[in-house]
């Protein structure tokens, strides 16, 4: 049981392309981390894999437990257990974030069958508190007028109450101060599994320190450069991206 | 939303979109002339003075040129001649819904209205086509003196309150719709609330039109008297036909001194009525009318509720929300008319375009030069779904005098792609998506609404939505 990607290559729509042959095999159970500089591809690659429109696949492959789902919309990939915990997620203004998860909770159940109201909102306030989130969060409206850290809680408390077999952590790290940083950790740590593979995205080694990876992977310029174990985030920390390229372009010239 | 919202007991209405073969005793024919108004005078059984008031009426509606100057050049597209004016099986409403004919009463049942009455509302009135067919008020407030009937029994048994106010907010000439309306209307309420009376509950008209070629003009009387309060709440539908339907309104409000007024309207016409409604309330010192007003379906709307704030510190407010979806257009507003000092007035308007759907927002509002103390706020927002969906805003405020202030607030925005692309990350359809944003946008509105309408409101927005996407 794995997310498998397959000499995956992939363009904005009509434009440059991002991904170049890339190659990951997430099995359940295990959290892999990708590193790499800005720019590399790593929300891009994200993104994909959740299937947004700005981009297109030319040729490789996504497989979820054997099923290739990029010929499915984003909803179908999400509903089939996939979830992106977004870099950048988005504000609805409006909608309040109880309503929100409530209907993503509701969208996955079949037709006809209606959720629990009383059971939903006692799940939610306990995984609300191990995220030290206040209570009144749940009638604000989603994002809106979040500080960057409470936005990364907010996709933190959606993964724990939508329960993926796969997620993939955008950079879940970016915005936030140490304190902040450790529950986040201390919330994900918490739902890893051996029902969950995790893809854990960082520009930066501090987040791998409270998240241990069990595999690490570099990519440059839309391909996987290196694989290894956590000791090779330590390694990109004290020499960083250059000494990558450097490798790189040694082993091109040899 | 909290626990207790989620509780709430859902008003399931199956859409209006159905509709049962039509028989009526009494049809005035196909097209518009003086003999039409004689025949609907005489049905009736009307006094002279309304069927000159009908016979003038008609006079000016002909005499006046469509206001295409200003407005939609759909409006050259009603044929008047092929239009039928009055059709109905009787003229006196019943007070037991026992007695109402089996497929008008399986119509109004099918719209959940003999349901909501016995829940929430303390009288409702029910119209099919050109008459009501059922009227009944809670006893307790005929005990107090509240009347609530149809306009003829208003006009017959109550002339001495009748004739005060009828055709005094809007006159006949206001308009080319309004004087169609004063020639030939049938149906509607007239309510009168007596000093110091203040309604618990609302009552409802529920307006529905089952006949192709029709037009239907309800005419409707509110009187609020010293200190009273009183919700009205009205609903309206129509099925599908090929041709074109016509449903042109007259209401007028009158909140004597320190009155409440709110007027609440749930609009659901299908996709070829043309809804050219005339509504304007006059308001007496310190008393307040709101209108809350949601506008889904038909071809074209025009409606612009109207304050007159007559009186010292006298307030209007509008609330509106509109949806225009392919093929239609909501040219909506509000008029408010500062005529005294100290009066305020609030307009809040949304509105919602989908696909080529077109939304327009006219406001007026006046405030002359030698009143002191006036206020008005106006914010309207657009919300457009696709590239080719349209706004427009026509906002005219004429405010002289150094002593009154006015605030104006307009926004454009476009539900994003990144925002449903979020969504749907989460599991929902893009149709789910885009009806949460949707909601998300008028929910600030929906909330002035009561309980029942609002969740009505919100399983209308995602029928509407649910058709707009892939
Ligand atoms: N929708 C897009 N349109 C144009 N260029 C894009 C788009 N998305 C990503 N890119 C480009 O692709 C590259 C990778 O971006 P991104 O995946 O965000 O990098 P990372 O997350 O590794 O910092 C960048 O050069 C970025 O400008
Ligand atoms: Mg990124």
């Amino acid at each position: 049981m794995s997310l498998v990607i397959q000499n995956l290559h992939a363009r904005v729509v009509g434009g440059q392309e991002i991904l170049r042959g890339l190659n990951l095999e997430i099995e359940k159970g295990r959290v892999h981390a990708i590193m790499g500089p800005n720019g590399s591809g790593k929300s891009t690659l994200s993104k994909i894999i959740a299937g947004h429109p700005d981009y297109e696949v030319t040729s490789g492959e996504v497989l979820l437990d054997g099923t290739n789902i990029l010929p499915l919309s984003p909803d179908a990939r999400a509903r089939a257990g996939l979830f992106l915990a977004f870099q950048y997620p988005v504000e609805i203004p409006g909608v309040s974030n109880a309503n929100f998860i409530r209907a993503a909770r509701q969208a996955r159940l079949a037709e006809g069958e209606e959720l629990d109201a009383v059971d939903y909102y006692g799940e939610l306030y306990k995984e609300m508190d191990s995220l030290e989130i206040p209570r009144s969060f749940t009638a604000r409206s989603v994002n809106e007028g979040f500080s960057g850290g409470e936005k990364k809680r907010n996709e933190v408390l959606q993964m724990a109450m939508l329960q993926p077999s796969y997620a993939i952590l955008d950079e879940t790290d970016s915005g936030l101060d140490i304190d902040a940083l450790k529950i986040v950790a201390a919330g994900v740590n918490a739902q890893r599994s051996s029902n969950v593979g995790m893809l854990v995205i960082t520009h930066y080694q501090r987040l791998l320190d409270y998240i241990t990876p069990d595999v690490v992977h570099v990519l440059v310029g839309g391909r996987i450069v290196r694989t290894a174990g956590p000791e090779l985030a330590h390694e990109l920390e004290s020499k960083g991206y250059d000494w990558i390229r450097e490798d790189l372009a040694e082993s091109a010239s040899a | 939303m909290s626990t207790e919202v989620i509780s709430q007991i859902d008003v399931d209405r199956t859409r209006g979109d159905f509709h049962y073969p039509e028989q009526h005793t009494f049809d005035a024919g196909t097209g518009l002339s003086h003999a039409t108004v004689d025949y609907i005078s005489d049905v009736k059984n009307e006094p002279a003075w309304i069927r000159e008031f009908r016979h003038k009426a008609l006079d000016v509606f002909l005499s006046k040129p469509m206001p295409t100057n200003w407005a939609s050049q759909d409006l050259e597209n009603i044929v008047f001649e092929n239009i039928r004016y009055y059709l109905a099986n009787s003229q006196r409403p019943t007070r037991s819904w026992d007695e109402v004919p089996d497929d008008v009463k399986r119509t109004f049942e099918r719209l959940g209205i003999p349901e909501q009455e016995r829940k929430f509302l303390a009288g409702v009135e029910a119209q099919f086509d050109s008459e009501a067919v059922y009227s009944n008020m809670k006893k307790a407030l005929g005990d107090e003196g509240v009347i609530f009937v149809g306009s003829t029994e208003g006009l017959k048994e109550h002339p001495e309150i009748f004739k005060k106010w009828f055709g005094k907010v809007i006159p006949t000439g206001d308009n080319k719709f309004s004087a169609l309306n004063s020639a030939v209307f049938s149906g509607g309420s007239f309510i009168y609330v007596p000093p110091g009376v203040k309604l618990k509950h609302p009552l409802q008209a529920y307006f529905r039109i089952n006949a192709e070629n029709f037009g239907q003009f309800e005419r409707t009387l509110i009187i609020a008297d010293e200190g009273s309060e009183v919700m009205y709440m009205e609903g309206c539908t129509a099925p599908k036909f090929e041709t074109a339907t016509l449903h042109s309104a007259v209401v007028e409000l009158v909140a004597l001194k320190g009155a409440k007024i709110q007027y609440v309207t749930v609009q659901n016409w299908s996709a070829n009525v043309f809804n050219l409604v005339t509504k304007r309330a006059i308001a007496h010192e310190e008393a307040e009318v709101r209108w809350i007003d949601c506008n889904i379906g038909s071809r074209l709307t025009m409606k612009y509720p109207g304050v007159v704030l007559k009186g010292r510190k006298a307030r209007g407010e509008v609330i509106s929300i509109a949806l225009a979806n392919n093929g239609q257009h909501q040219d909506t507003g509000a008029k408010m008319i500062h005529a005294a000092d100290e009066t305020t007035s609030n307009v809040i308007s949304k509105s919602i375009s989908i696909g080529k759907g077109r939304s327009t927002y006219r406001g007026q509002v006046h405030i002359p030069k030698h009143l002191k103390g006036c206020k008005n706020n106006t914010e309207c927002d657009a919300l457009l779904i696709n590239s080719t969906s349209r706004t427009d805003t026509y906002p005219a405020i004429t405010v002289r005098g150094s002593g009154n202030s006015v605030q104006h607030e307009a926004s454009v925005s476009q539900v994003s792609a990144d925002q449903i692309f979020y969504m749907q990350q989460r599991g929902l359809t893009e149709a789910q998506a885009m009806s949460l944003s949707v909601n998300g946008f008028v929910n600030d509105l929906v909330r002035e609404f009561p309980m029942e309408y609002s969740v009505e409101l919100k399983r209308l927005i995602d029928l509407e939505m649910e058709g707009s996407v892939g």
